[in-house]
């Protein structure tokens, strides 16, 4: 059997697979590239400077862009956190609850927010603050971004609590422990993993978002991507460039902490 | 995603059970409030009478759907016809989306079959790679794409400088540029899942009809596809159902001229010239669709399992 046929490889597939990664990436590095221009222009290239990234921080924008980014990060981490615990409770009813009736029901709700369209959950999320006579503003994004992120913190935890046997906490209750003290103890700290990265993943699907924001966020309040929406829809700028290649490298910051955490298990 | 959560594992491990309720509880108020009500509000919405600077009269009416799908003249009281300009916007929409699909489809399919077959040791960075754009900032990506389709920007540069056009193509503000930013905004979510369903799969029966005298490629055809199926399907729903709805893609990249629902439904809630029944209208045509597909797919996805 040593003459054994290839049969795992087709030919094309690895440059297509080339191609396909390089069309994710060209656009963003091109764009990366450009925000190192020093010149006033998008088009003619003058030499690589930092001046976008300083005009960022200190330029005529830099207030309303300073405003926007504590808006987004504190909406995200509120949120994100929030959603991770409503998560986690609703993970361990779901996973260790046994078998009931609400338990389908329970989980349709949880997906809800991922299987409607997200302009009609914005439509929706407005029509419904609208109607109760909710002043839109801070609140109404943070109450909406809590709500669409319980399903992305969700899947990694219940995907990570379906991977621990339940003997775990058993052994632990055969010792004595109560059954909080063998959550809090036992079950919790195996999730850790699933939990950070439902955690990471609500956290950049709440910096994310810009369709639901864009509906409820009431007028002067901007977060980072309806700012730069409404920037965008001025003209193309350089300071646009630095702005998203420096949320581009936090993306990846993100990507890396949730590809190490996957691989780290802590159950043995 | 939607299979993934919906599932919910069959472990029937119950050592919380008791307090089971209690545990369910946040989510059922956050999400019933903040998600299940929302929708719920939006569907009366939608039956209710405009009001000329935005918002809703109280007094029932089929008027927005009519708007949506009858013409009745400039007076209002003309014989009905069919009324083409939302169904064909819905219908370009329908059209550019099932587009963006098979495009992602094409290269995604290849590029997830390639990376399953990789070594263990390479996997994880191929599967890495393609991972980061999925965690970029969509309205980053989409700008970036409006940055390089530009006449003057860095692609028609590129193809200026190597001489294959003399004059900028002209690209941003079309339907091309708009089926790009779709293609581009949701190529990862077509890798990922069929990436999954070629990894779980089981290479002795490629062998199997290697030994059995089939070529390679009617191996794929009829061996290979079949068996990761239920990925290919959720990559297909994870690629169309966003795009269809998509906003930022043609708002951004199609201009004024190439309108999609998404905006069409923007439109309804910007300003005082909106209509919000009507946007609630055509947001429930659009929700309706999704769920018809979404409950095809969960069928066939059972079936797929039973299957197995």
């Amino acid at each position: 059997m040593s003459a054994k046929i290839d049969v795992k490889t087709y030919t094309g597939f690895r440059f297509i697979t080339l191609l396909c990664l390089f069309i994710l990436y060209a656009p963003l590095l091109v764009v990366t590239v450009y925000s190192f221009n020093a010149s006033e222009s998008i088009t003619t290239w003058d030499g690589v400077s930092l001046r976008w990234y300083t005009d960022v921080f200190v330029g005529p924008e830099s207030g309303k862009f300073q405003q926007a980014a504590i808006n987004s990060f504190s909406i995200a981490i509120i949120a994100a956190t929030t959603a991770t615990a409503i998560a986690t409770a609703a993970a361990t009813a779901i996973v260790r609850g046994g078998t009931y009736h609400l338990r389908a029901p329970s989980l349709g709700l949880i997906s809800l927010p991922i299987m409607v369209p997200e302009i009609v959950l914005a439509v929706a999320t407005l029509i419904f603050f609208n109607s109760i006579g909710f002043t839109r503003g801070y609140m109404t994004i943070l109450v909406a971004h809590t709500a669409f992120c319980i399903p992305f913190a969700y899947l990694p935890i219940q995907a990570r609590m379906q991977g621990i046997e339940d003997t775990y906490e058993h052994a632990a209750m055969d010792l004595y422990a109560t059954k909080a003290q063998a959550f809090r103890r036992i079950l919790f700290p195996l999730m850790m993993p699933g939990i950070i990265s439902g955690f990471l993943l609500a956290f950049i699907v709440s910096l994310d978002d810009f369709i639901i924001t864009n509906f409820v966020k009431g007028a002067g309040v901007e977060t980072l991507p309806t700012a730069i929406f409404g920037s965008v829809k001025q003209g193309l700028k350089p300071n646009i460039m630095a702005i998203s290649t420096m949320l581009l490298g936090l993306s990846i910051v993100m990507v890396t902490i949730s590809y190490f955490i996957s691989k780290w298990d802590n159950t043995k | 995603m939607a299979a993934g959560a919906a599932s919910g594992g069959s472990a029937a491990s119950d050592t919380y059970a008791k307090v089971r309720h209690w545990l369910l509880m946040p989510s059922w108020l956050v999400l019933g409030f903040f998600v299940f009500a929302p929708v719920c509000v939006m569907v009366i919405y939608s039956f209710l009478t405009k009001e000329f600077r935005g918002g809703v009269i109280w007094d029932p009416t089929l008027a927005a759907y009519d708007q949506f799908f009858f013409d009745r003249g400039l007076f209002g009281d003309g014989d009905p016809t069919l009324q083409w300009t939302y169904i064909s916007i819905f219908w370009r929409s329908t059209w550019q989306a099932g587009l963006a699909t098979f495009l992602s489809l094409l290269i995604g399919f290849p590029t997830a079959y390639y990376i399953a077959t990789r070594p263990a040791n390479t996997r994880a960075l191929w599967v890495f790679l393609v991972t980061i754009p999925y965690w970029v900032n969509l309205l980053i990506r989409t700008v970036s794409m409006k940055f390089l389709l530009r006449d003057e920007g860095p692609l028609n540069n590129f193809l200026m400088n190597v001489g294959l056009i003399n004059d900028p193509v002209h690209i941003i503000n079309t339907n091309l540029a708009v089926q790009l930013g779709l293609f581009y905004s949701y190529l990862p979510f077509m890798v990922l899942p069929i990436y999954a369903s070629v990894e779980r799969y089981n290479f002795t029966m490629s062998e199997a009809a290697a030994d059995l005298y089939a070529t390679k490629w009617t191996t794929l055809r009829r061996i290979v596809l079949p068996a990761v199926k239920p990925g290919v399907i959720a990559g297909c729903i994870l690629v169309f159902v966003p795009s269809l709805g998509a906003f930022l893609a043609p708002d951004l990249l199609g201009g004024a001229k190439n309108f999609m629902i998404g905006s069409l439904i923007e439109e309804q809630f910007k300003g005082n010239a909106g209509n919000w029944p009507f946007g609630a209208a055509a947001s429930m045509v659009l929700l309706s669709m999704v769920m018809i597909l979404l409950l095809i797919f969960s069928r066939q996805q059972r079936r797929a399992g039973a299957a197995a």
